[in-house]
């Protein structure tokens, strides 16, 4: 049993080292970059929504967060960028807590309305605080290094993206089949019962929650470095509804769904690039489509296909 | 002083009116289905921009707007035939997703249609502004206040006095219980996407006089009336119309005495608070759960 769960992992790591010596260009390679960013976003915010069954459609505003920690902290107040990041994911990470208590005594639709207020005050205090963020245009991030060494070409970019990304994996795997993962899963399926059992349901949500925050205000320092950029459209109601769309089409409480989900929807502005004026509508349809026909996602519904669990 | 209170009080109630209109519309769907309807907020864009694309092409008022009511009601329909009734009892955030897909859809179409411009339309009956204590009221806000009151009364009577209407009522309190005896909770749920998107496209072409409208206005109204809908109580549509009034008072004094750069955030500050400390609502009661 133990084997077979971390087989997925292999191929995983696998594939990212063989994937730079693939890719024709560094287009190619740029995608790669953002489609391993989003997967690790993902990955947190599937231990929320899948495997805890909590919804969040504010986590772009975490992101934004830790954004823009690693933009104003380094450029106005001179902070080293490691210390910039640490700071916007315990900011991040005090923010979700304070909040987590009260919202995770709601359910549902309750919780859905507090963490996209909370998403959408963010982003407005980013777009209004000019003198600090830039306003809506944004602002430039100065680059990421350590000890005189600087990352600066997509290389090596992707191979600590690539890093991150399978340390998550490997964590994700672990942390599901811990003591931990199980009260989730058990909340999940009924909040009373694993109340019964002695599980301390609030407690463990907000921990989840409190974790895929800082996961996505990490997550949120790497790109802004990684890009160079941050503009408050990083941290809008449309890129946290991505995100959930990444975790819902991918395959909810599913590892490697949140992998796939991940990567498809990365690519997915790609392709409908060429649909010019059409891309929302045909976006649209393809999030209607694959929901009405795999509710469960597409990792767990081709699993089920196939005879196979994860 | 007074004036200037009265005044941010009246640009209050008036789009506190077309919040209240789309929480009413969140609240008809949500007790029929269960389900958020993000796409609400679409049907009041889509109200709008077609009130003004009928009456540029030429057609009588009246029939103008009686067509941007219709044509969003059968959006509505369409959404609820071919994306919801097919994944009944889907997760809640299945659920979501499929109805923001179909916002975008809605949106996407509008913008291909009608173009990214931003589009007025003249005021029902005139610009010329009615002086009340110092502070000058539009004739549309009339236009606003008027209908959605005479809408709130029109569905109080469906909803009390009507068969249809005790009907949707009673699919609301127990689906199961409702089709034992004998109400199509089919009809219902086809019937509160109808009306809920006319709601919506009541209140947008209500508004649009006053605050333009464009393809993508529909996100900020729907997400506000989803707000005035929970201040109120999920489900409940008194609740509903006060909450609506609450939230568009409170961000046009917001934006008046405090900051006009933060007053999109003033709802969704309020409703923090509102959850946080009154966890159901203004007016929504206690509920059990079952294991």
């Amino acid at each position: 049993m133990k084997k077979s769960v971390y087989n997925g992992l292999y191929v995983v790591i696998a594939i990212l080292l063989v994937l730079p010596f693939v890719l024709p260009n560094s287009f190619y390679l740029d995608l790669a970059v953002r489609m391993a960013i989003n997967a690790v976003i993902v990955l947190g915010l599937n231990l929320l929504i899948g495997f805890a069954g909590q919804i969040s459609l504010g986590h772009a505003g975490f992101l934004g967060i830790g954004a823009y920690a690693s933009a104003v902290l380094p450029t106005h107040f001179g902070w080293h960028p490691l210390l910039a990041m640490g700071a916007g994911a315990a900011a991040t990470g005090l923010l979700a807590g304070l909040v987590a208590r009260p919202i995770f005594k709601l359910k549902g639709h309750y919780l859905a309305m507090a963490t996209l207020g909370l998403g959408i005050i963010i982003n407005i205090a980013l777009r209004n605080e000019a003198q600090w963020t830039g306003g809506p245009d944004g602002m430039p991030v100065p680059g990421m290094g350590l000890f005189g060494f600087e990352l600066s070409n997509d290389k090596q970019w992707y191979w600590v993206v690539a890093l991150l990304l399978s340390v998550s994996v490997w964590a994700s795997l672990n942390l599901i089949d811990s003591p931990f993962g199980r009260a989730l899963r058990a909340l999940h399926g009924s909040e009373v019962a694993s109340q019964v059992v002695g599980v301390d349901v609030v407690r463990y949500k907000v921990a989840i929650f409190v974790l895929s925050a800082v996961f996505a205000s990490l997550m949120g320092s790497v790109t802004a470095h990684y890009v160079g950029f941050v503009s408050p459209n990083f941290a809008d109601f449309f890129h946290s509804i991505e995100l959930v769309t990444m975790v819902v089409i991918g395959g909810m409480a599913s590892v490697y769904g949140s992998l796939v989900g991940a990567v498809l929807l990365t690519a997915l502005p790609q392709a409908l690039a060429t649909f010019e004026g059409w891309e929302t509508v045909v976006f649209g349809a393809i999030l209607m489509l694959s929901m009405i026909f795999m509710p469960k996602g597409l990792v767990p519904t081709l699993a089920a296909k196939f005879g196979k669990g994860e | 002083m007074l004036a200037q209170f009265l005044q941010f009080l009246f640009s209050g109630i008036t789009v506190g009116a077309t919040y209240a209109l789309a929480a009413l519309g969140f609240t008809l769907i949500y007790n029929a289905s269960n389900v958020i309807n993000f796409a609400q907020g679409e049907f009041i864009m889509l109200g709008g921009m077609l009130a003004v694309f009928f009456t540029q092409i030429g057609l009588p008022l009246p029939v103008a707007l009686l067509l941007a009511i219709v044509v969003p009601a059968i959006v509505g329909v369409l959404v609820e035939k071919l994306a919801i009734e097919p994944v009944k009892g889907a997760e809640t955030v299945t659920l979501i997703i499929i109805t923001i897909g179909a916002s975008l859809v809605i949106r996407g179409l509008t913008a291909v249609i009608f173009g990214k411009g931003t589009h007025s339309m003249p005021a029902f009956s005139g610009d010329a502004p009615i002086e009340v204590l110092g502070a000058t009221l539009l004739p549309q806000s009339l236009w606003v206040l008027g209908v959605t009151a005479l809408v709130v009364v029109a569905l109080w009577y469906f909803f009390n006095r009507t068969l249809q209407g005790k009907a949707m009522l009673a699919t609301s309190y127990n689906r199961l219980a409702a089709e034992l005896v004998g109400i199509n909770t089919s009809w219902v749920l086809f019937m509160s996407f109808a009306m809920s998107a006319a709601l919506g496209a009541l209140g947008g072409i209500l508004i649009t006089p006053i605050t333009l409208t464009s393809y993508d206005v529909g996100i900020m109204l729907g997400l506000k009336g989803f707000v005035a809908a929970v201040v109120g109580g999920l489900g409940n549509g008194l609740g509903a119309v006060v909450g609506g009034l609450l939230v568009g008072i409170l961000e046009a004094m917001g934006a008046g005495y405090i900051s006009s750069a933060y007053k999109d955030a003033i709802p969704f500050v309020l409703i923090l608070f509102i959850l946080f400390f009154m966890p159901r609502g203004l007016f929504g009661g206690k509920s059990t759960d079952r294991v």
